[in-house]
């Protein structure tokens, strides 16, 4: 029987938009910019491969930049914040090969309860991604 | 002829039996008590559903779970779903919510949502209002979280701030520990003076939004108090009126082991393995207690808690009512109390609640008082079933508008005739839950005397399964009839019932943000 005491939760969450890969890889695999489509994120300083973003409550929080592949059109992040035992934030951008964008936005952490909380930022974040990038959508 | 004001009154997690007015005999409630007196009691009202968000949502927008789209705690409505106080309050009224509102989720990091951003700024929200509430003072079950109360509490009271349980663990599970007498889960002794507890203040903060209004407002005050749910740590200085050692166990609870088992094992499989500790389904109960180790005198800890935490409500509503007619509105007031879901306390051998369809959480009081300068009706007992749905257009009933057409409740009867002459034969419940892969899904109606579950398909159940119970026969619901022939063609007919009562699902479906 499935269950969740003292495991890792993973949460995916997506959103299509109509803008080519290219365009919303852009704002998306720009680390310095996540506050400008993530809700509650209000700002975030970048140093090398570490990124301090500051959330809506005043909490700071230390992040490892893992993987940015304009390539693939894959991000990868870590939370080391002492709060999670593990983290990895993973966005993807796909190409639906008719103009438009599959943005996905995958979750992992222990604890799960975590995950859920950050995974469900994440699904708000992508709406308002398509809205920022869809304006007249 | 509209009455023009009106106050609202919620608690959280109360059972049907924990009034006087409804035969409760632990709790002294005599505050609610004469209200029913005079007012309206109602014996079958039901949630849409057993727990907070979805349940609370449905009672400010009059529709059921499956419409209004908060299918589970953790998903929140939306800013713009439709309000019975954004209604009053664009027909003139001034409108508040003092307590607890849970529309949105606790767990905010991001401070994403406006329920918990708003104490950073005042009592004020943005653009005038937030659903349809010019003003809201917010508080939850301790001092956790950026709410008004916790803010208050930290900022003025920080000594206090620790006597409360940690409702959450490192893990942001919902904590099992237990402490007490007896290692209760979720009791502890709290040594916070009385005058600084959320209930208290949740009457002190009514008690000042209605001293800042003109005697000629109209108004509509939703008074939320976040008790009797669990965490029960009431002000100690208040425990001693009930001793625990004293309390008789509840007619629910099977006081043997194997007389337990059996009645769980005749329900569907879940109830079972939660009870065994196999079976973490839901967020609303605490993940790593396994109710099976649940002893006698623990059911008798927290009924006695529980019933302090009742009591004191009681005597907070006594407050406000007080002040309410040192302004002179006494007669002009229409009061409607009543709570979001129930709560298992010992029936079963189970505590707190999740997707299990039986009285402990689907029987809930509700009293309307109207106001006695209004053509009123005498004073009566309701039987027939009603459900919170029914709420939002009995404020509109009141306040002589017309119900909006996006709600699918109706006002509620004011006697058992008036019930019979506008067609009040059924309440509906709904259960969804999915987490981290278990996922449950339960469709409740409630006719006659008679209460049928049916499952659909999730994680135990193949669709196939379901409860029926009659509650002449059964009012502790120990006997499945589900699959008794003698009483298939009932259960078919209910069933058919309740398929075509299903109101039109929102499309498409809300996602869950957090887990509360």
């Amino acid at each position: 029987m499935l269950a969740v005491i003292g495991t890792r939760g993973s949460i995916r969450r997506q959103v299509r938009i109509a803008r080519p890969p290219g365009d919303v890889w852009e704002v998306v695999g720009d680390p310095s910019r996540i506050h400008e489509w993530f809700p509650g994120i209000v700002s975030c300083v970048v140093d090398g491969d570490e990124r301090i973003v500051t959330t809506g409550a005043g909490m700071p929080m230390p992040e490892q930049l893992l993987t940015v592949d304009p390539l693939q059109r894959r991000f990868q992040y870590r939370i080391t914040a002492p709060m999670l035992k593990e983290h990895i934030g993973t966005i993807d951008v796909l190409d639906m090969g008719d103009g438009t964008s599959l943005v996905v936005y995958g979750t992992d952490a222990d604890p799960a309860m975590l995950a859920l909380v950050i995974g469900g930022a994440a699904g708000s974040a992508l709406a308002h991604l398509r809205r920022l990038m869809e304006p007249d959508g | 002829m509209p009455r023009r004001k009106i106050l609202f009154v919620t608690t959280d997690q109360q059972r049907y039996d924990t009034l006087g007015c409804n035969g409760g005999l632990l709790a002294r409630t005599p505050v609610v008590d004469a209200l029913a007196a005079t007012g309206i009691r109602y014996e079958r009202a039901h949630p849409q559903s057993v727990v907070c968000m979805p349940s609370r949502s449905t009672i400010l927008t009059g529709q059921h779970p499956v419409t209004h789209g908060v299918w589970m705690n953790g998903v929140p409505l939306p800013a713009d779903a439709p309000s019975v106080a954004s209604l009053l309050h664009d027909a003139g009224y001034r409108t508040a919510l003092v307590g607890k509102a849970h529309f949105e989720p606790h767990l905010d990091p991001f401070l994403r949502f406006a329920e918990n951003a708003l104490s950073l700024t005042g009592t004020t929200p943005q653009g005038g209002t937030h659903r349809g509430f010019e003003h809201l003072e917010l508080a939850t079950h301790g001092p956790v979280g950026p709410l008004h109360y916790a803010r208050w509490l930290a900022a003025e009271h920080p000594d206090a701030v620790g006597g409360f349980y940690q409702v959450l663990d490192e893990s942001l599970q919902v904590r099992g520990s237990g402490g007490g007498d007896t290692g209760a889960p979720q009791v502890k002794v709290n040594p916070i003076g009385r005058d600084i507890y959320h209930t208290d203040w949740v009457a002190d903060r009514t008690i000042a939004w209605l001293d800042s209004l003109d005697a000629d407002d109209d108004w509509f005050c939703w008074m939320s108090f976040p008790d009797p749910h669990h965490p029960w740590d009431p002000p100690q200085s208040e425990v001693g009126r009930i001793d625990w050692r004293e309390v008789p166990l509840p007619a629910g609870y099977p006081d043997t082991a194997a007389g337990r088992e059996r009645i769980l094992d005749a329900k569907p499989r879940h109830w079972r393995l939660w009870y065994d500790g196999t079976l973490v389904s839901n967020y609303e109960a605490p993940a790593a207690w396994v109710p099976a180790t649940l002893t006698a005198d623990q059911v008798r800890e927290v009924n006695a808690r529980n019933a302090v935490e009742c009591e004191l409500i009681d005597e907070a509503l006594g407050r406000v009512l007080r002040r309410i007619a040192e302004r002179g509105w006494a007669d002009e007031v229409d009061v409607v109390f009543t709570t979001d879901h129930g709560e298992f306390q010992g029936d079963f051998g189970l505590l707190f609640k999740g997707p299990y369809h039986v009285d402990s959480l689907m029987r809930l009081p509700l009293v309307w008082r109207p106001a006695p300068s209004a053509v009123a009706p005498e004073p009566a007992v309701v039987t027939r079933p009603v459900g919170l749905v029914d709420l939002a257009p009995t404020f509109c009933a009141i306040a002589g508008l017309e119900p909006a057409e996006w709600m699918q409740g109706s006002s509620l009867p004011v006697d058992d005739s008036d019930a019979d002459a506008r067609g009040f034969e059924r309440v509906l419940t709904a259960w969804d839950s999915e987490l981290f892969g278990v996922g449950l899904h339960l469709r409740t109606i409630m006719r006659n005397h008679w209460v049928c579950t049916a499952y659909l398909p999730g994680t135990c159940h193949d669709g196939t399964e379901g409860e029926l119970y009659d509650l002449t026969d059964d009012p502790l619901q120990r006997v499945n009839l589900w699959h008794d022939p003698a009483q298939r063609s009932l259960r078919d007919a209910l069933l058919a019932d309740l398929w075509d009562s299903q109101p039109p699902p929102r499309v498409p479906r809300l996602c869950l943000e957090a887990p509360v």
